[in-house]
């Protein structure tokens, strides 16, 4: 095993021969162009007039009010062109991808943020790109399908399986494998094979490092706790990379509890899996005794996969980061309060953490500090929130 | 290694997916083909997320997993076929079933059941080291895989560290039936040989008679997957094709 495809140990590089010299062109072309100039000044001129970055921290006034405890911010993601966090890195590796000459961009989508982001990309730079899409995810989804098409993209329905991230991101390892020599995959997350993960890390780290600086510029000091919810682990590690030196600050990844982690129907990887190999790396993932890679259930599309980034593992592990698992209701419950407090509609996805920012501020009490990272707007989940409690949305001024 | 190869002449591998569509099959079918005058039968072990495996191998995987099929069962089928004393068996899985199972204890199973090599596909030499041992220090054979995208450090590394027989593959793809296979195969293969006195195997893509004698002076085995799991699907006896593809090789 190579110690540079490794986070303690995890990660790795576990593909088809096929792929290796692929991932081989991609590290090295990835090692050169972090440390060149041009690239990171195309990088950040494109983040400031294209994404729009920075993304402004936010005093969330009255949700703070509302728990009674500590006080929170968001760090606000869903701020970014399309919505959502997964812009940092689709437009960082669809830069890289053009450098290196690929003429078609491939990726897989849950929520279809990531698809939407990566289809975007693709628009901007004139690439084809196909977008695989479990079927399940299609239908819960379907403004993001229209959104990714309306864009230019493929969208390519993959029903075996699940037919939810998990399997459409191995199609997508499958057409890359397929068509290697002329194809990048943009993957959504901080999983896969080597460099994928570190990679990804490095394109999101913007989010802590800007969080960084603007939390100490506004409140003059750190927060005691960072948290952020937990797919396949790219916002949260972002996140986490601005402040994963500080040894005061707390990091909490939030995963997807589903109906329970006790009732088996879950996607909380770190907290409820054991350490295998999935798509390509070695870390904590959802399987049954034989090795079998299990079903996964969470109301949020993004957080609906059986694995987690090899570094969370590491982090886990290693003790300095600690995973929780927020349960569909809990989620659903935080994106309305949310909504109604904030005048922000949260992605179900954040709401898994917004859920456990309230249980914290209550705990660590008035005086203490939370920074949340808000990865993603809520309007693709609209019709998911008005299927589960069509008629109890309280009206302003109502009880909460 | 033990592949039964005679001089000169293209030998057959063909592959079942273990338990599919029952594990009864399998070894009847597994038993019939060991002494039909195949070089080797590769028995695969399904795995729920095959990634080198295109759709007709990922079908019959996820119907022997639906059926029930086991790690456990799957050692018991091989050990049955083995036990007919003919070709030789080789597992082929991937590798997160191996680690659930145990490395070590999987070592040993195989090859009390009579196996003599693995080819686990999503294990690069660079991650092989700790699995390869393991393997070896029980007496299987590792075979790896070489692809047309593989520099000539990569199929220099990939012959090193096999021990059976090294694995061609001919597609830049996944596994799976092509009409055509690309021209450059026998170029690649040639280039094999620089590296290595293992016997070489081609495999992936091949589905037909016709590609198969296409095959013959270039490759030392052919190895057919999907076009034989077709069969199986289709609810018939994979003989007829086998014996086809049989008389293809001389
Ligand atoms: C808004 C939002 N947050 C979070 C996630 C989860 O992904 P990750 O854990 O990689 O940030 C997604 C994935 O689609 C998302 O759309």
């Amino acid at each position: 095993m190579s110690e540079r495809t490794r986070f303690g140990r995890f990660g790795g590089q576990y593909v088809p021969e096929t792929l290796m010299a692929a991932l081989d062109e991609l590290q090295t072309a990835w090692l050169q162009l972090r440390a060149d100039n041009g690239f990171l000044s195309e990088l950040r001129a494109r983040q400031a007039t294209f994404v729009g970055r920075p993304t402004p921290l936010y005093h969330a006034e009255r949700l703070t009010e509302h728990f009674g405890g500590a006080t929170i911010h968001f760090k606000r993601e869903d701020l970014c062109h399309t919505g959502a966090h997964k812009l940092n890195n689709a437009l960082g590796q669809a830069v890289l991808a053009r450098r290196m000459g690929k003429r078609r961009i491939i990726a897989e989508t849950g929520a279809g943020q990531h698809g939407v982001a990566t289809a975007t990309v693709c628009a901007r730079f004139g690439l084809p790109c196909t977008v695989y899409m479990g079927a399940e995810d299609m239908r819960r989804q379907e403004v993001n399908v229209r959104r990714m098409r309306m864009l230019g993209a493929e969208v390519r329905p993959v029903t075996s399986g699940t037919a939810t991230l998990k399997d459409a991101t191995s199609e997508a390892i499958r057409d890359w494998v397929t068509n290697v020599r002329d194809t990048h995959y943009i993957i959504g997350s901080v999983v896969g094979p080597a460099p994928y993960p570190e990679m990804v890390r490095e394109l999101q780290r913007v989010i802590g490092d800007e969080a960084r600086e603007q939390y100490l510029a506004a409140e003059n000091t750190l927060p005691d706790t960072v948290v952020a919810c937990v797919g396949g682990g790219s916002n949260s590690i972002g996140m986490f990379a601005g402040f994963v030196d500080d040894p005061s600050v707390d990091l909490v990844g939030v995963e997807a509890g589903g109906l329970g982690v006790e009732t088996g129907q879950h996607a909380a990887a770190t907290v409820g899996g054991q350490a295998g190999v999935l798509h390509g790396s070695f870390s904590y993932i959802l399987q049954d005794r034989q090795g079998q890679v299990l079903p996964t259930h969470s109301i949020a599309a993004g957080l609906d996969y059986p694995g987690v980034g090899p570094e969370h593992a590491m982090l886990a592990e290693l003790g300095r980061a600690s995973y929780v698992a927020v349960n569909d209701d809990e989620a659903v419950a935080a994106f309305k309060l949310c909504t109604r407090l904030e005048g922000i509609m949260p992605a179900l996805e954040t709401s898994h953490a917004i859920h456990h920012v309230g249980e914290l501020a209550r705990e660590m009490g008035p005086g203490a500090r939370i920074l949340l990272c808000f990865s993603g707007r809520g309007d693709k989940d609209m019709h998911t929130i008005e299927s589960v409690s069509p008629t109890d949305m309280p009206v302003i001024g109502g009880p909460l | 290694m033990t592949l039964l190869l005679n001089q000169g002449e293209l030998a057959l591998i063909p592959y079942l997916m273990a338990g599919h569509p029952d594990m009864a099959t399998t070894r009847e079918i597994g038993r019939k083909l060991v002494n039909s005058g195949i070089a080797a039968l590769e028995l695969g072990i399904p795995y729920s997320d095959p990634l080198a495996d295109g759709p007709v191998i990922q079908r019959a995987g996820q119907r022997a997993l639906a059926a029930g099929a086991t790690t456990e069962a799957c050692l018991e089928a091989a050990a049955d076929i083995a036990g007919e004393q003919a070709a030789p068996v080789l597992l082929m899985t991937y590798v997160n079933p191996v680690l659930a199972y145990g490395p070590e204890r999987f070592a040993r199973d195989a090859a009390q059941a009579g196996v003599t090599g693995v080819i686990i596909p999503d294990v690069p030499v660079e991650e092989s080291a700790e699995i390869a041992k393991t393997m070896t220090g029980a007496g299987l054979e590792t075979v790896f895989l070489v692809a047309p995208t593989s520099p000539d450090d990569r199929i220099a590394a990939a012959c090193d560290a096999s021990t059976g027989f090294v694995y061609c593959v001919t597609v830049t793809g996944i596994t799976g039936s092509r009409s055509v296979l690309p021209t450059d195969v026998n170029a690649l293969l040639a280039k094999v040989r620089t590296h290595t006195d293992l016997p070489v195997a081609a495999g992936f893509g091949i589905s037909s008679a016709e590609q198969v004698s296409l095959l013959r002076g270039h490759a030392d085995a052919a190895i057919v997957g999907s076009a034989i799991v077709n069969e199986l699907d289709a609810g018939r006896d994979p003989g007829p094709l086998v014996r086809e593809l049989l008389s293809a090789c001389k």
